[in-house]
C-alpha cells in the first residue's frame, strides 16, 4: 500500500531546465521524509507538485490517499504547507492571520476563532496575538506560518525549508515543535539544506540534485555508504606536519592526507576513542603542540560531498544563511572537541 | 504542544457559489483591515486626484474652450467627470501592486494550498478597492464641490441621475481594478505593478473626452477618444450630472453614452476576469 505521500515518476521542466527528472518518493503514515539538497535541486518544485500549486508534465502523486492531479481541491483539504516564506499577512495581527486561514479551510467563524486561540497559545504567541506581525521576529513569523499550515491538524504536512534564516535558537525551538508535530502522528514531508536538520528530524532522507533522486535511506545507512570514522588533527607548528604524519601512519587503515595550509591532517581509522586517546598520548611523547584533534564520523555533509562531488551549501547567502552554515561549522567543531574528550 | 486536536473539521456545507461569495468577503475583509491598517495609501489615493482637480481648475481653466465657451467656470464644470473617471481607473495601481505583493510574499501561495473558491482572492482583492474608490471618490466630490462644481449646470437633473453617474463610475473602476489584478499576477515585483498598472493608463484617460472636448481634435483621434471605453463613462457622467460639454457626435457611444458605458464595463469585467483567474490558477511564480 502507497504511504501517506507517494509519488511516482515527477517530471517538471521550465524551459530547458529539468526542475524534476523522474522523481519517486514513498513517505510511510506518521514518518517525516527529508528532501535534502542545495539550491535549484528540485526540492521547493517537488513540494509545489505535491502541495497542488505545481502540475507536474508527467508522473502521478497521491497524498493522503488522494490523487493530486485528479482531485486537488480534495488533497486541499487534508494538507497543510508551510512554504519557503513565512506566509502570513504583515498587517494582520497574528490572531487575525489564522482566523483567516480558518474560515478560508471552510471553517465557521466561530471555530476558526477559538482554533486560533487554541494555536496562538500552543505556538508561545499568545501575547503577541493582538500585533500586527510586522512587528514580530522572524522567529515568531515562522511560528505563525506553521501555525497557519496547523489550522484544521492536516494528517499530512509539507515544510519547504522551514528553518532558513533563522538563528540557532529559533532553529532549535522550531525543532522541538516539529518533533512533537511527527509524534502525534502527522506524515511530514520537510526540504532542507542544511544536513544537521535532517539527521535530527527526518526518519528516510532523499538527496536530491538536478531534479533526480541521487540516494536515500536513513541517515545512518547513508553514512554508512560513505564509509567509517576519521581522525583529524590540526597541528600548532607547520615544521610538525611531518612528524605527526608519521605519527598517524602508525594508526590509520589507510592513506593520510595533508592540507598543508590548514595544517590539517585527516586519516581513516577503526578503533574508536580508544584509539584517540592513544593518538593523542603519542603526538604528546613526542612534543607535537596541536590545535585541535578529533574522532570525526561521516556527517551527511560527507555523504552528500562523496555522492555529488560538491558540496551541499547554499550557492546565494541570502540573509542569514551564511550565518547559518558558520553556526554548522561550530557545532561540527564542538562535535569534534567533545569526541576528543 | 498537543498537535493534533480535532477542532474544527467540520466544513461548511454549501454549493459552489455560496462558497466563492464567502470565501471572497473572508479575502475582502483581511484586505480591508489592511487598508486600515496602512491609513497613508488611502491619503495618497485622495490627494493625487484633489492635486489634479486644483491644477487643472485653475491652470487649463481660463485656456480651454469646450463647445463655443472659454469661460473658466464652463471648463470647471465640464472637468469634474473626467477627473472622476481617471481616478476611478488609476485604482487599477493599487490593486496590480496589491496582487504582486501578496504573490511577492508568498501569500498567494498559501490561499492556492488552500480549499478555497478559485477566484477569491481576486474577487476579495477588487471588491476591497471598490469600497476603497468609493471613499476616494466622495472625498474627491466634496472636494469638487468646494471649488464650485455644481450639477445641473448646463442641463437639469435630479438626485437619482447624480447617484447613477457616480454607480456608472464605480463600476468603471471595478472593472479596471479586474485589469490591475491581471498586471498583479504578470510581473514580478509590486514596484513593477505599481508602475505597469499607471503608465498606460495616461494615454487611456487623455485620448478621450475627460480634459479636452474631444470634437476639436483631428478626425483620426476623435474617433479613436470616441470609442475609448473610457469616453463612454464621462459622457454618461456629463449627461447625468447636467454638466456642460456633452460631445455631439455620430459615434454610437457617444449618442447611448449610459448604455455604452455598462456594456464596456461589463465586457471589461467578464474578460479581464476570466483572463486573471485563469493566470492565478497558474501562478508559478
Amino acid at each position: 500500500m502507497p504511504g501517506a505521500i507517494y509519488a511516482e515518476g515527477l517530471v517538471k521542466t521550465f524551459g530547458d531546465v529539468r526542475a524534476l527528472d523522474g522523481v519517486d518518493l514513498d513517505v510511510p503514515e506518521g514518518t517525516v521524509l527529508g528532501l535534502l539538497g542545495p539550491n535549484g535541486a528540485g526540492k521547493t518544485t517537488a513540494v509545489r507538485c505535491l502541495t497542488t500549486l505545481l502540475r507536474p508534465d508527467s508522473g502521478r502523486a497521491v497524498v493522503a490517499g488522494i490523487d493530486v492531479l485528479k482531485n486537488p481541491n480534495e488533497v486541499r483539504r487534508s494538507i497543510g504547507l508551510s512554504g519557503q516564506f513565512a506566509a502570513v499577512d504583515e498587517y494582520l495581527t497574528g490572531r487575525e492571520n489564522l482566523h483567516m486561514v480558518g474560515q478560508l479551510y471552510q471553517m465557521r467563524a466561530k471555530q476558526a476563532k477559538a482554533r486560533a486561540v487554541e494555536l496562538l497559545e500552543q505556538f508561545n504567541l499568545t501575547e503577541a496575538a493582538d500585533r500586527t506581525t510586522k512587528t514580530y521576529s522572524g522567529g515568531m513569523r515562522r511560528r505563525l506560518d506553521l501555525a497557519a499550515a496547523l489550522v484544521v491538524s492536516p494528517p499530512v504536512m509539507f515544510m519547504d525549508e522551514p528553518t532558513t534564516g533563522l538563528d540557532p535558537r529559533n532553529r532549535q525551538q522550531l525543532w522541538e515543535v516539529i518533533k512533537q508535530l511527527v509524534s502525534g502522528g502527522t506524515t511530514l514531508l520537510l526540504t532542507t539544506q542544511y544536513l544537521e536538520e535532517a539527521d535530527h528530524l527526518a526518519h528516510d532522507i532523499c538527496v536530491v540534485d538536478h531534479g533526480k533522486v541521487i540516494a536515500r535511506g536513513t541517515s545512518d545507512q547513508l553514512k554508512a555508504q560513505t564509509g567509517g570514522e576519521r581522525v583529524e588533527v590540526v597541528v600548532h607548528e607547520r615544521e610538525h606536519i611531518a612528524t605527526a604524519t608519521e605519527v598517524l601512519r602508525g594508526f590509520g587503515k589507510g592513506e593520510t592526507t595533508v592540507e598543508e595550509h590548514t595544517r590539517r591532517l585527516t586519516v581513516p581509522v577503526t578503533g574508536g576513542a580508544k584509539l584517540l586517546a592513544e593518538v593523542i598520548r603519542e603526538l604528546d611523547t613526542r612534543g607535537i603542540e596541536i590545535d585541535d584533534i578529533g574522532l570525526r564520523r561521516p556527517t551527511l555533509d560527507d555523504v552528500f560531498l562523496s555522492l555529488t562531488g560538491h558540496v551541499a551549501e547554499a550557492k546565494d547567502t541570502e540573509n542569514g544563511e551564511g550565518a547559518a552554515t558558520e553556526d554548522q561549522a561550530a557545532k561540527g567543531r564542538k562535535r569534534k572537541k567533545e569526541a576528543a574528550k | 504542544m498537543s498537535a493534533v486536536t480535532e477542532t474544527g473539521r467540520t466544513a461548511i456545507p454549501g454549493g459552489s457559489l455560496g462558497q466563492s461569495v464567502r470565501d471572497s468577503l473572508v479575502v475582502a475583509k483581511r484586505n480591508l483591515i489592511r487598508m486600515t491598517r496602512i491609513p497613508e495609501m488611502i491619503l495618497f489615493g485622495i490627494i493625487q486626484p484633489v492635486m489634479f482637480v486644483v491644477l487643472f481648475t485653475y491652470v487649463f481653466g481660463g485656456s480651454m474652450k469646450i463647445g463655443n465657451s472659454t469661460d473658466p467656470d464652463v471648463y470647471k464644470d465640464f472637468l469634474m467627470a473626467g477627473i472622476f473617471a481617471q481616478t476611478v481607473t488609476f485604482a487599477t495601481a493599487g490593486s496590480a501592486a496589491g496582487i504582486a505583493d501578496d504573490m511577492q510574499k508568498g501569500l498567494v501561495d498559501r490561499f492556492r494550498s488552500l480549499p478555497m473558491a478559485r477566484g477569491a482572492v481576486l474577487t476579495g482583492r477588487t471588491v476591497a478597492d471598490l469600497v476603497q474608490t468609493a471613499i476616494t471618490l466622495l472625498v474627491l466630490a466634496v472636494v469638487a464641490l468646494l471649488v464650485g462644481w455644481r450639477t445641473g449646470s448646463a442641463e437639469p437633473t435630479n438626485a437619482g441621475r447624480i447617484i447613477a453617474g457616480f454607480g456608472l463610475l464605480l463600476l468603471l473602476g471595478y472593472a479596471f481594478t479586474w485589469i490591475g489584478a491581471l498586471i498583479g499576477l504578470s510581473v514580478r515585483t509590486p514596484e513593477a505593478a505599481t508602475s505597469g498598472g499607471i503608465i498606460w493608463l495616461f494615454p487611456v484617460t487623455f485620448v478621450s473626452n475627460a480634459f479636452v472636448d474631444s470634437s476639436q481634435m483631428t478626425p483620426w483621434l476623435r474617433h479613436i477618444a470616441e470609442w475609448n471605453p473610457f469616453s463612454a463613462t464621462v459622457q454618461a457622467c456629463r449627461v447625468l450630472f447636467g454638466n456642460p460639454g456633452v460631445v455631439d457626435s455620430s459615434a454610437w457611444p457617444m449618442q447611448h453614452p449610459v448604455w455604452a458605458s455598462v456594456l464596456w464595463s461589463v465586457l471589461i469585467v467578464v474578460l479581464f476576469r476570466t483572463l486573471a483567474v485563469r493566470k492565478y490558477r497558474q501562478a508559478d511564480g
